[in-house]
């Protein structure tokens, strides 16, 4: 066995030879990491070690990531001065501290942080990067990811949401994470030294002695790590409901639909019914019992019914389309008022007003009317331009003054004529196609016919972004048909979703299809 | 007013003999300045340097006081040539910027001050922005050094280390009537350390006993003949006397072994910058420890430039083999070490770059790596035992860790929350969806930031103000017109003639963008020439407008509002369409947010606890009606804009969120508004400390409200058990 400890042939500059203490503090710009830098340096100079920080600001200052860096080390015997180094060693560090957990994934990327030797104190808090929100989907990176490589990279983890616990004592991250940092055992110094250091720093003092105890504590107790939060359980369905309107859908829903999609549909007959009214849920329901047989004849049940299960959300999400009248009466909801209230923090002696911001079209208009109407007046193209003159600008609602709540309560009202407008009748047929396809490709391929279903995703938005959604949906949808014959067109169709959902300029999508096309080409023609 | 305040910390400035300074490396520089007694200094921010103008500005009191002059420089130029006043007289003066580009800037005046040569100590202190974080294209400023021979010091990171250099470094450029640089990298700039403080001096001189005798001497004016005998005098004369004094003054250091117990074959020579990461990399070979107690024998040459001779050789003496560890390229010391050894028929080789990487950060693993080669090659029996280095590709290389690299997203810089000038770039991206994309020329500063997503702006980024100058070209009748942008920070360092005078001259068709935001925002928030703030030691308040148009500019438009993205949008669009020839300017004027909240927030906090009415506002998101498609972020990149997932099954995608740190600038309600996006964002306005009529008015439309909204819902369909 190679012998590796280090044998100098030097007279010791002190009572050891060993490294000093390295801790790198890994963040973005602007979350206080140079606070906490400063007060681990205090930290250290307050017992006589000699302590050096660096870091970068400026540019990558402005929320980039950022890496602040402290080593601290005993003098030497007769007052010899260590050098210290101005950048972590990967390999080589004793603590790193992460101010967001993607962060902490980073440090662990840089090589920092190693099983021999690194603590890893880190937030679990994520603030997200702007390509994980630029996305027209769901782009989150993947947290666990990270909680699975720091149980492989680092000798001892301290993960929890220090950024939370710091505000519940209203304070910043650095507070808690200094917290963490005493409890964690890596440094020499009493807890005391620590309260010294902060009071010393002056500002907010009490909250961040606050955020620092709780912070030492949770870090000393230990909480079992990384136990998964308890997965939200389903409400199981009410034996009955007080209003007899809803008991009746109920009752429809629990004879008509596959047991599997129940608690699905359970959510979305509520969505619906919000939307719209009780014959709306049951026209919903009157869908799903179609399709729940399409789907029993297709052999649905050795599927769990997935067909069903699938549609009764897409369905939901497709018959509550976002209109004028809808969003007018989610703005003058009550409960909206208070969820405002509850965000900003409102207190009694104060006074809450919002401000829409709206920017109805002509086009919105003349959809809200009944159909002839709104035929009509798209027919006399000036009458509807001049209209639209009046109508397409930016407004800006008050809606808790009377000025802006009665015309937004009205626009609430005018649900009534909805089911005769132009819009309605535009969804409903798209809606009735979209189904109709789904429904076809069933029997042959099973899996075709969900994937099918959940194209609908690719809907959303309002205006333009609409407009872009319909196309490409449109496009996922006469592909996946063009190719419905092959065994893995439903991998495809997943393929063409995936593509349209992560990126918003159709680059993706569009290459997929070339993808399709260029293979479709070479096929023999059957 | 700066970004950061060093208030505080200057007053360590007033230090004395024997008191024992703490703290971070700009302030040592300060007060080693002072201690040296310089009658002036002056510079242009930028990191790392931005701290140290802040430094000295917040310091400007306890200048005065000793009677220093200190000037925030229009530009390195100007700070460049500032210091002629060494030239005649004997007054000591120092001016820093950031490099190289900051020496690119003031490149001329340096020429001009080297050839001609000093009186009075002359120092440029440089902040050496390489490797890692670095904002800037990478490059040495070594080579400005040696073309215009000016001595280059690059001290040891350690303060006291530092400070001996600054006041050695007037010292020799007296000795040898040159000025000097001292170069200090961004991590030496921000290092806490401490050292025994002098003393500060007042100038032996004083600037005004100079104005009041003027001096004038042909000899040191950059003019034939006299400059052909500049050249002669650097190198029989003032070169000579610098070697000399370099040597006698030791400021280069050998560590490690040295006479009889220099055994060994082989040695370092280490660019003082280098020193603590070649110690810990020798302390990973076991061949040092932490207090840099060396077996190898180190040559540290804390001044880059000259090379010494004698010191070489002498290092030299007996070893086989030499490494030169010097960071970036090209190898400019090391080809210097061979040209003297080759002269002096040494045995010694000299190796370098062909151990150690050309390009890039010499981090400690870097270093590990190339001298343990080196070693390996030359003198394998100093590694001994070969203790074992940190080696993280075991842990780097393992599943779970290779999985991250796709996970963790990149990311690059942004605008802060709230930054006026999101919302032009908002309505740039905007008209372009509508004419199609135009070319842009870009420009250093914040707004650089519009060439990263979500904004993807911006094609080219040749220099500090030179945005709109980089489209010059771009003149052509008919074609699509070039915009470009430039910050008020770069419009003054010289944009207002290289970019704007330029194209009115030349009859340029393009569109010019000017964004002020009232200070030099990327370096740190200091006041410029239109700074919109009174600053008792500067003039301000000086109307960008009103200069473009005395230069000649007549299409000229201010958008006085920038989060007004539909003027915007509308004056971009005039400006790309109109008739009108020469330049169409925009000036897009709105103050830096960070400035503004370090502002207003004390001042909103004490008006709510003193009772006053005050209106604090915030944006939120109807998260029912938003519907995850996330076209507002692609019109954004606000920090404080995100999303989030909604424990609804029913929803795949997580919708919009605006978190606490909402500054209400409006960009959100703005942009949904002009680009037709959607109705979700609303704007929260909480009245603290009411009016009496704020709380009739609330009582009697909320009693209504409540009214109708409870007829509603009643009548609603109830899934109520």
């Amino acid at each position: 066995m190679k012998d590796d400890t280090v044998k100098l042939g030097l007279k010791p500059g002190g009572p050891a030879t060993e490294r000093p203490i390295s801790i790198a503090i890994v963040a973005m710009g602007g979350q206080g990491g140079g606070v906490l830098t400063g007060w681990i340096v205090a930290l250290a100079e307050a017992h006589g070690w000699v302590a050096q920080s660096t870091s970068v600001p400026g540019v990558a200052q402005r929320t980039g990531a950022t890496i602040y860096y402290v080593e601290m080390m005993r003098p030497g015997e007769g007052g010899q001065k260590p050098v210290l180094a101005q950048m972590p060693t990967p390999g080589d560090v004793d603590v790193v501290i992460a101010s967001e957990f993607m962060e902490a994934g980073r440090s662990i990327l840089r090589g920092i942080v190693t099983p021999d030797r690194t603590t890893l104190i880190a937030s679990s808090h994520r603030a997200l990067a702007v390509s994980e929100k630029m996305a027209p989907g769901d782009s989150i990176a993947d947290s666990g990811a990270v909680t699975e490589a720091i149980g492989v990279v680092a000798k001892q983890e301290i993960v929890f949401d220090m950024n939370a616990m710091a505000v519940a004592n209203g304070s910043v991250i650095s507070s808690s994470m200094f917290g963490s940092l005493a409890a964690s055992g890596t440094l020499p110094f009493p807890r005391e030294a620590y309260y010294e250091v902060i009071r010393k720093g002056g500002k907010g003092v009490e909250a961040s002695i606050r955020a620092f105890d709780a912070a030492h504590e949770r870090t000393e107790t230990r909480p079992p790590a990384g136990a998964p939060e308890p997965a939200p359980t389903q409400a199981a369905l009410p034996a009955t409901l007080r209003d007899k309107r809803a008991n009746a859908l109920l009752a429809r829903l629990r004879s008509e639909l596959p047991e599997q999609a129940h608690e699905m549909a359970w959510l979305g007959l509520q969505k619906v019914v919000d939307f719209q009214d009780a014959a709306y849920g049951d026209e919903y329901l009157d869908i799903l019992s179609d399709l729940t047989r399409a789907d029993r004849a297709a052999g649905g049940e050795a599927h769990g019914f997935e067909f069903t299960a699938t549609a009764t959300k897409y369905l939901a999400n497709a018959m509550v389309y976002d209109d004028v009248i809808r969003v007018a009466r989610i703005k003058t909801q009550s409960a909206r008022r208070q969820r405002v209230a509850d965000e900003v923090g409102l207190k009694d002696d104060q006074v809450l007003h919002t401000t829409e911001f709206m920017h109805p079209r002509m086009e919105e208009v003349a959809s809200t009317l009944p159909v002839g109407l709104a035929n009509w007046l798209k027919s006399r193209k000036r009458l509807y331009d001049w209209l639209d003159r009046r109508i397409d600008k930016g407004r800006r609602i008050s809606t808790y003054r009377l000025s802006g709540f009665l015309p937004l309560h009205v626009a609430g009202a005018l649900k009534g004529l909805r089911r005769k407008s132009l819009r309605h009748q535009t969804e409903a047929a798209h809606r009735d196609a979209w189904l109709a396809d789904a429904t076809q490709a069933l029997p042959r391929n099973y899996a075709l016919g969900v994937a099918m279903l959940t194209f609908r995703r690719l809907i959303k938005g309002y205006s333009d972004t609409h407009v872009r959604g319909h196309s490409k949906f449109e496009k996922a949808m006469q592909t996946t048909k063009s190719i419905a014959d092959r065994d893995d067109a439903a991998e495809w169709a997943r393929r063409l979703l995936t593509s349209a959902i992560k990126d918003a300029s159709s680059e993706d999508l569009d290459g997929t299809i070339r993808t399709i096309e260029s293979f479709r080409a070479n096929e023999p023609i059957k | 007013m700066a970004e950061r305040s060093f208030a505080k910390e200057v007053e360590d400035l007033k230090l004395g003999d024997g008191d024992l300074f703490r703290g971070e490396g700009i302030l040592a520089i300060t007060k080693a300045l002072l201690q040296s007694g310089v009658a002036y200094v002056g510079g242009y921010q930028g990191s790392p340097i931005s701290h140290l103008m802040d430094v000295l500005a917040d310091a400007n009191d306890i200048l005065d006081d000793l009677g220093v002059v200190f000037q925030s420089s229009a530009s390195e130029a100007t700070a460049g040539a500032m210091l002629s006043a060494s030239v005649m007289y004997p007054l000591r003066g120092a001016v820093a910027w950031k490099s190289t580009v900051g020496t690119n800037v003031a490149s001329d005046a340096l020429s001009n001050l080297a050839s001609g040569g000093v009186t009075g100590g002359a120092m440029v202190i440089v902040g050496e922005d390489y490797g890692e974080g670095s904002s800037i294209m990478q490059e040495r400023t070594h080579a400005f050094a040696m073309k215009s021979q000016m001595w280059l010091l690059d001290p040891r990171p350690d303060q006291a280390c530092m400070v001996n250099l600054i006041e050695k470094g007037f010292e020799l450029s007296e000795a040898s009537n040159t000025p000097v640089m001292l170069q200090v990298r961004v991590r030496s700039c921000h290092m806490t350390g401490e050292f025994a403080c002098k003393n500060n001096q007042r100038p032996k001189v004083s600037l005004r006993e100079a104005m009041d005798n003027p001096k004038r001497d042909l000899g040191r004016i950059v003019l034939p003949p006299a400059a052909y005998e500049h050249e002669v005098e650097k190198i029989k004369v003032r070169m000579p006397t610098a070697i000399d004094f370099i040597r006698d003054h030791k400021l280069n250091e050998f560590f490690g072994p040295t006479g009889e117990e220099k055994t060994g074959k082989t040695g370092l020579i280490v660019v003082g910058g280098m020193y603590n990461s070649t110690i810990r990399a020798l302390q990973f070979l076991g061949l040092c420890d932490a207090y840099g107690n060396s077996r190898v024998p180190i040559y540290v040459m804390n001044v880059a430039y000259p090379t010494i001779k004698s010191e070489v050789d002498a290092f030299c003496e007996g070893l086989d083999a030499v490494l030169m560890v010097e960071e970036g390229q090209p190898e400019y010391i090391e080809q210097s070490i061979s040209t003297i050894l080759a002269r002096s028929k040494s045995p010694t080789e000299v190796h370098g770059k062909d151990y150690l990487p050309m390009g890039g950060d010499y981090t400690a693993a870097v270093l590990t790596e190339g001298i343990g080669r080196f070693l390996d090659d030359h003198e394998p029996a100093q590694l001994g035992n070969r203790a074992p280095v940190p080696d993280p590709v075991p842990i780097l290389t393992n599943p779970a860790v290779e999985r991250l690299s796709e996970v963790v997203p990149a990311r690059p810089p942004g605008l802060c929350t709230g930054c006026p000038e999101r919302p032009i770039f908002a309505a740039m991206k905007m008209l372009f969806e509508e004419t199609g994309t135009h070319h842009v020329s870009a420009d250093i500063g914040c707004h650089l930031f519009s060439i990263l997503p979500p904004f993807n702006l911006g094609a080219t980024t040749m220099g500090f103000g030179l945005g709109p100058a980089s489209a010059a070209a771009f003149n052509v009748k008919g074609a699509k017109r070039s915009i470009s942008i430039m910050g008020d920070g770069g419009f003054w360092h010289n944009g207002l003639t290289s970019g704007i005078g330029n194209a009115v001259f030349n009859k340029h068709d393009g569109v010019f963008v000017i964004v002020d935001n009232f200070y030099s925002s990327a370096t740190g928030g200091q006041d410029i020439l239109s700074s919109r703030a009174e600053n008792k030691r500067r003039n301000t308040n000086n109307s960008i407008v009103d200069a473009v148009k005395g230069i000649g500019a007549k299409w000229v438009r201010q958008v006085d509002h920038t989060y007004d993205v539909t003027r915007m949008r509308d004056v971009l669009k005039e400006a790309l369409t109109t008739e009108a020839e020469g330049p169409k300017i925009i000036v897009a004027s709105s103050e830096c947010m960070l400035n503004k909240q370090r502002r207003v927030k004390p001042q909103v906090a004490k008006a709510i606890k003193g009772g006053k009415r005050v209106v604090k506002e915030k944006f939120g998101v109807d998260e029912d009606v938003c519907t995850g498609d996330h076209a507002c972020m692609r019109l954004s990149g606000c920090p404080s804009l995100s999303v989030k997932e909604l424990d609804d099954p029913l929803r795949d995608d997580p919708v919009a969120s605006i978190d606490d740190t909402c500054v209400a600038c409006g960009n959100c309600g703005e942009v949904a508004d002009a680009a037709v996006l959607c109705p979700s964002f609303f704007r929260a306005e909480v009245t603290h400390n009411p009016s009496a009529w704020d709380r009739f008015g609330a009582r009697f439309s909320g009693s209504v409200i409540r009214f109708l909204q409870t007829r509603r819902e009643k009548r609603a369909v109830s899934f109520e058990v």
